[in-house]
């Protein structure tokens, strides 16, 4: 029986029609912004917040900016499309950020040991495990603001990792940092058996996924 | 929304636990590995709807029991938990 | 496994997906329907059990629920009362779509925790929140059919916590109920109220439960289910007045629908 699901007559989901060619195999769009959470939602207060690029080695120098030193950093507003691993799609969402590339830059300049692999880490202690080069060349951001207001706690705000070309699990909420490291180290859904990686149109859902 | 909200409990991973477990684990008592706080199994908070299950302590919000399911695989993260006690439905 | 202890074992059966099938379906409320399943393996539940209940679209798209049973056991069928979430994508389907005659795939019956048992002496007191009801339900015709010295070992006490009036779910049994001096039953409107309403017109608070609950010291079964913010609330509150947290049953539901 577990292995021939019965077919419910007329039940498909609430999943809407999209244009072909945007949505990835085996998604749905939504107009909703679901929220999932592996934990409770932090409250950090802006005063306590801040954000750290260590290398892996204690040894490393690191590099952390306070709230307003980030905010006083060049923003950007990319407007994107989110594709969660739970099979929603949402397009065109806004958001405004700081690039991950402007803060590595900084970092490299400090002399932050650098690595092929990053793990972001976030109040509530979830992490997520990315290749460098998925956070660099203008693929990824430290986003505090959606829809042209501040980033809601419920979806990650103050501030969130935005990594729109991998499923939406790697853009981590409540982000408060960056680990470079040299060798992957899956983080906290990677564990369990999600994807390192992790590319939507490659379907990389699960480890062993293509 | 609230995300407060999403938090549900231990009795909706019942049927999924039932795949681990001969018995029904709700009434099982369980040792929190974080800070040894114990409580019935069905009073962990669930979270992660939809990726796989998280059980927090409701204590100390240490995730105690992870589930996912992959292709082919239940995978399951019990290192949260330092000691179980399961109401015995033996006859004896 | 030693063979002769694995013999007296009443091992319960492997929790397996079945397809069951639609007897009737009720509409309750406006937005609740209860659905009577015929289960080819059924060995039976207890109240306050729930199903996990999974729907599977033609191209493989999979959405899977819990509802809890608000039939008795002794009722020899399996009903699950479903509350429609506009934006759920389960619960529109069984309020709208599923007709006698239909199967849906389901597991069950799940839980060991959040059940009442006769044998359980003392008062219950029940906190209802919305179809938080429903596995309450099942534990008040339980014990509606025990007989009348079993029931007096046990006086039972609603609190019910519904929008409105039309969305008390049950109303006319538990009407009759109420009338027949077989429970005490104290709504709460949290929104609108008919004109000349009487009872309850706000949220659950510390003054209700303090009026309407038994005191600590004659240590009620508390069974507490609802959206989680109530049941967070409402337990909170028991154990200030002095319940002992292992006698507060609490069970949470989700908005996902």
């Amino acid at each position: 029986m577990a292995d021939k699901p019965f077919i419910a007559r007329g039940f498909h989901g609430r999943r809407a029609a999209a244009p072909p060619g945007r949505l990835p195999p085996g998604q749905y769009e939504t107009r909703d912004f679901p929220v999932l959470s592996a934990g409770p939602t932090p409250h950090t207060s802006l005063t306590a917040w801040d954000f750290t690029i260590r290398g892996a080695d204690d040894a490393s120098p690191s590099v952390r900016w306070s709230w307003d030193e980030l905010q006083a950093l060049p923003h950007e507003t990319p407007t994107v499309d989110i594709h969660c691993v739970t099979k929603w799609s949402k397009f065109d969402t806004k958001w405004e950020g700081v690039s991950v590339d402007t803060l590595l830059d900084a970092a490299r300049a400090a002399g932050v040991a650098n690595g092929a692999f990053v793990l972001a880490y976030c109040d509530g202690g979830y992490t997520t495990n990315l290749p460098l080069a998925d956070v660099t060349g203008g693929k990824a951001w430290v986003a505090f603001g959606y829809d042209g207001a501040p980033l809601a706690p419920e979806h990650g705000g103050p501030a969130r990792l935005l990594v729109p070309h991998l499923y939406f699990w790697k853009s981590a909420k409540w982000v408060r940092g960056l680990t470079l490291l040299p060798n992957d180290e899956p983080g906290f859904w990677e564990q369990l058996g999600y994807h390192d990686r992790g590319d939507p149109w490659r379907e990389q859902r699960y480890r062993g996924d293509p | 929304m609230q995300t407060e909200e999403l938090r549900l409990d231990g009795n909706a991973a019942g049927g999924v636990l039932r795949e681990l477990f001969v018995q029904d684990m709700t009434a099982a008592l369980g040792t929190c590995a974080g800070c040894g706080a114990t409580g019935p199994v069905a009073t962990l908070l669930e979270y992660g709807h939809g990726m796989g299950i998280v059980l927090r302590c409701p204590t100390c919000d240490t995730p105690v029991l992870r589930i996912v399911r992959t292709t082919g695989l239940l995978r399951v993260d019990l290192s949260g938990i330092r000691f179980l006690s399961i109401p015995s439905t033996i006859d004896e | 496994m030693n063979e002769a202890i694995g013999e007296s074992v009443a091992t319960p059966p492997r929790l397996e997906w079945q397809v069951a099938s639609v007897v009737s379906v009720t509409q309750e409320t406006p937005r609740a329907r209860t659905l009577v399943l015929a289960v080819p393996r059924w060995a039976g539940h207890r109240a306050g059990q729930h199903v996990d209940l999974r729907l599977v679209a033609e191209d493989g798209y999979q959405a899977q629920r819990s509802y809890s049973i608000a039939s008795a056991p002794a009722d020899g069928m399996v009903a699950l009362t479903v509350e429609r979430l506009d934006d759920g994508e389960v619960s529109p389907y069984l309020c709208d779509v599923v007709q006698p005659g239909d199967g849906v795939e389901l597991r069950g019956p799940i839980g060991g925790y959040f059940v009442w048992e006769p044998a359980q002496r003392g008062p219950l007191f029940l906190v209802a929140g919305g179809s938080g009801i429903v596995p309450l339900m099942a534990m008040l015709r339980q014990r509606g059919r025990a007989d009348v010295a079993a029931r007096a070992q046990v006086p039972v006490r609603l609190l019910y916590s519904a929008r409105t009036l039309d969305d008390v779910i049950y109303r006319a049994e538990l009407e009759q109920l109420a009338d027949a001096s077989q429970a005490e039953v104290v709504l709460t409107l949290t929104r609108q109220a008919p004109p000349g309403w009487s009872g309850y017109h706000r949220r659950v608070d510390r003054t209700m439960l303090e009026a309407v609950s038994w005191p600590s010291s004659d240590e009620p079964n508390v069974y507490v289910c609802g959206p989680t913010s109530l049941v967070e609330s409402v337990a909170t509150l028991l154990v200030e007045l002095g319940h002992a947290a292992s006698r507060v049953r609490t069970e949470r539901f989700g908005p996902t629908g």
